[in-house]
């Protein structure tokens, strides 16, 4: 006989809560399939909080500690939101060697913000990746999900400019 | 499921385009569509539209000058690459003269030659459907093919068969390591037990590495018929990729090519009505570099955190979930397919003496061709670089090339006239790794540049072991005050100390082989870190 376990109530009426447990339910609810899990959260709101931390943990069976563990071991979950807006800058050694550095700091200069911090209005989030994989482009940046490539400090800031 | 029915039905899909005369071939990887190839593939489509029926426009994979994309290649049905004609830099205006040059005079403003050094020095074996066929689509990989290896090895080998063809090809790891293919498939197929796993590492975290990236892009069928061989070979009947979550046009494509074998039958139960069965599932990652070890690997496909464990056991012995596991990166299974059709003698003639076979380059950094290339193992450095490259742009000196990613080092001038293969590099200090290439010139400071890779190591260390967790730390701290013209000879001294203890202690390859950009460029730079050390700082 296996005992069934009680899976817990969604956290709010929110739908996004339903395309996660879609997530779980494709994987069986199998606590291996916790870094998927925690992709369908990120995809659905953007960032990790403790809700959803705890949610998870509840419904594959998992000590909150190892899914904490899981989602800050990983460099690409997120535990704070993130700007309306956000500029990954890549930092692979073919940007690196073209520049990804001056991009940096020509952010910093014009918006006062570093890698991985978000203006304060909310506006644009800063953050960098070890490679996107457009070294034929170099230097490049993921811009709201676009890569752009070939760019100098110049060009990227215009393009920021250009959003709401 | 014979090889005569395959032929028949690859024929019928040939036959459903014999209208067709002419294809203009957009490339829709990743680099090109970033350059805007979406809105040419749009416009050629509908002025394509009701112009002409013998004229096809289909979307395809890199065709590798990356740097010069948007790409369109206008060719005869069945011609390759190097026999059609390629424009560059297309933008979407450009669509009405390029399809009013099919079958006639080629646009020569837009003309890229495709008789240059660039693309007449490969050799494409991996690549050989890359930029000729639609990634997405089932019957173009059947039709110019595909799955007549995975076929021919169901049906007409046993798994013995499938195992001497591998090792008589001379194959190696493509994911840097080297490690002979026949024997690691071997030892999976020896072990014991009914439960065996493949996985394919795509976990494409070299920075400076893109050639998995467009292989998976491109020709994602070709890395599932491998695995599919795989499998069959060593007793398995489930398997995972492992993708770098930063890659989504690559999950995609996978994910599209996935759902279409198995709906032919090519991937379940009873793959291509035999006894076999094989599935396939794919797992993102989440941006570990670590994950890139096959241990680490392993655990991120547990749910767990990606950190390595000791081996022995290697995977081959207890691997996912404490069962044998085959694990080969995406370029060795993109190899399997051509040995099995054309066999293992075949592959084992192309290459040099103990590197068999041909290898997918990335090149970038400052160098005029930015892109992929696929050239025999064996092809120099300096061939790679000012023929095929097309040397250093803006009549700069070069000073290095930087291969093996983090775990490798920068190979000087001086020793541009080596072969390139496994073992040639290492005595150089280096290592192939995945395949990445990047040129520095004059410009570059190789103190930067050590200090940027172990930058990287310090931060992508999982912590698990203290040499690599504090030993990068600390290496990178003396490194740092070095560039900034603050270190001493004592410091100097004691890097090079700390490189020895990290590359003997540590766990596993991340920190064995971190301190190798620093000694590398501690062995041609030398005089550099001189120079830091007298208080010359880097502006």
């Amino acid at each position: 006989m296996t005992l069934q376990l009680a899976r817990p109530p969604m956290p709010s009426d929110d739908k996004r809560w339903k395309l996660v447990n879609a997530a779980m339910r494709r994987n069986g609810y199998a606590d291996h399939a916790l870094i998927e899990t925690l992709h369908s959260v990120q995809d659905a709101f953007g960032f990790l909080d403790e809700t959803s931390l705890r949610f998870v943990a509840a419904s594959l069976d998992l000590p909150l500690s190892k899914v904490f563990g899981v989602a800050t071991f990983y460099h690409i979950f997120m535990l704070k939101p993130k700007g309306r807006h956000a500029c990954v800058i890549c930092t692979g050694t073919a940007c690196y060697i073209k520049g990804a550095g001056a991009l940096l700091e020509g952010i910093e200069e014009r918006y006062g913000v570093n890698a991985g911090e978000t203006t304060e209005d909310d506006r644009l989030s800063v953050l960098t990746a070890r490679c996107v994989g457009a070294c034929g482009l170099a230097p490049a940046v993921v811009l709201d999900g676009d890569v752009i490539g070939k760019l100098n400090s110049d060009t990227l800031t215009a393009k920021l400019e250009e959003l709401d | 499921m014979h090889l005569e029915d395959l032929a028949e039905k690859a024929a019928d899909f040939r036959a459903e385009e014999a209208h067709i005369t002419h294809e203009v071939r957009v490339c829709m990887a990743a680099s090109c569509q970033s350059s805007g190839a979406a809105p040419v593939m749009t416009a050629l489509t509908e002025a394509c539209g009701d112009a002409t029926d013998h004229c096809k426009v289909k979307g395809v994979g890199c065709m590798g000058l990356c740097s010069a994309g948007p790409l369109v290649a206008v060719a005869d049905k069945d011609a390759d690459l190097i026999h059609s004609v390629l424009y560059r830099d297309v933008t979407p205006d450009d669509a009405p003269d390029i399809l009013a040059s099919v079958g006639g005079a080629p646009v020569d403003r837009l003309r890229c030659p495709t008789d240059q050094p660039f693309f007449a020095r490969q050799q494409r074996v991996v690549l050989e459907n890359s930029g000729i066929i639609d990634p997405d689509s089932f019957k173009g990989y059947v039709a110019v093919g595909g799955y007549s290896a995975l076929v021919k090895a169901l049906s007409e080998m046993t798994p013995a068969d499938v195992l001497r063809e591998v090792t008589a090809s001379g194959l190696r790891g493509r994911g840097g390591g080297g490690y002979p293919t026949g024997l690691k498939w071997s030892t999976v197929a020896k072990m014991p037990g009914d439960q065996k796993y493949v996985i394919c590492n795509a976990d494409e975290g070299d920075p400076g590495a893109f050639m998995d990236r467009a292989v998976l892009e491109s020709d994602p069928h070709r890395i599932l018929e491998g695995m599919a061989i795989a499998a069959y070979a060593v007793g398995a009947n489930k398997a995972y990729i492992y993708v770098r979550a930063e890659y989504p046009l690559a999950v995609e494509r996978l994910q599209t090519a996935i759902r279409k074998a198995k709906r032919a039958g090519f991937l379940g139960s009873k793959v291509a009505d035999t006894q076999f069965s094989f599935e396939v599932e794919i797992r993102l990652g989440a941006g570990a570099f670590v994950c890139g070890e096959e241990t680490a690997l392993m655990a991120s496909i547990e749910g767990l955190r990606g950190q390595p464990r000791p081996r022995p056991p290697y995977p081959a012995e207890s691997g996912l979930w404490g069962c044998p596991t085959l694990i080969n990166n995406v370029e060795t299974f993109a190899n399997i397919a051509p040995i099995i059709r054309e066999g293992g003698d075949w592959l084992a003639a192309i290459g040099t003496e103990k590197s068999k076979g041909t290898k997918v380059f990335a090149l970038a950094g400052k160098i005029a061709n930015t892109g992929l290339i696929e050239v025999p193992m064996g092809t120099t450095l300096r061939d790679i670089i000012e023929v095929i490259g097309g040397g250093i742009p803006d009549g700069k000196a070069f000073k290095a090339v930087q291969t093996g990613g983090p775990s490798g080092g920068c190979i000087p001038q001086a020793h541009l006239d080596i072969p390139v293969d496994y073992d040639s590099l290492k005595t150089l200090g280096t290592m192939m790794g995945s395949g990445g290439m990047i040129v520095m010139d004059e410009t570059s400071s190789m103190v930067d540049v050590a200090r940027y890779f172990m930058e990287f190591c310090m931060t992508e260390s999982c912590g698990k072991c203290v040499p690599c967790r504090t030993g990068t730390q600390q290496m990178h701290g003396l490194l740092d005050k070095i560039t900034k013209a603050r270190g001493s000879h004592a410091d100097l001294a004691l890097l090079e100390e700390l490189c020895e203890v990290v590359q003997a202690t540590s766990l596993c390859g991340l920190g064995q082989t971190a301190p190798n950009p620093v000694l590398s460029t501690l062995r041609y730079f030398r005089d550099e870190y001189e120079e830091k050390l007298r208080g010359e700082a880097t502006p």
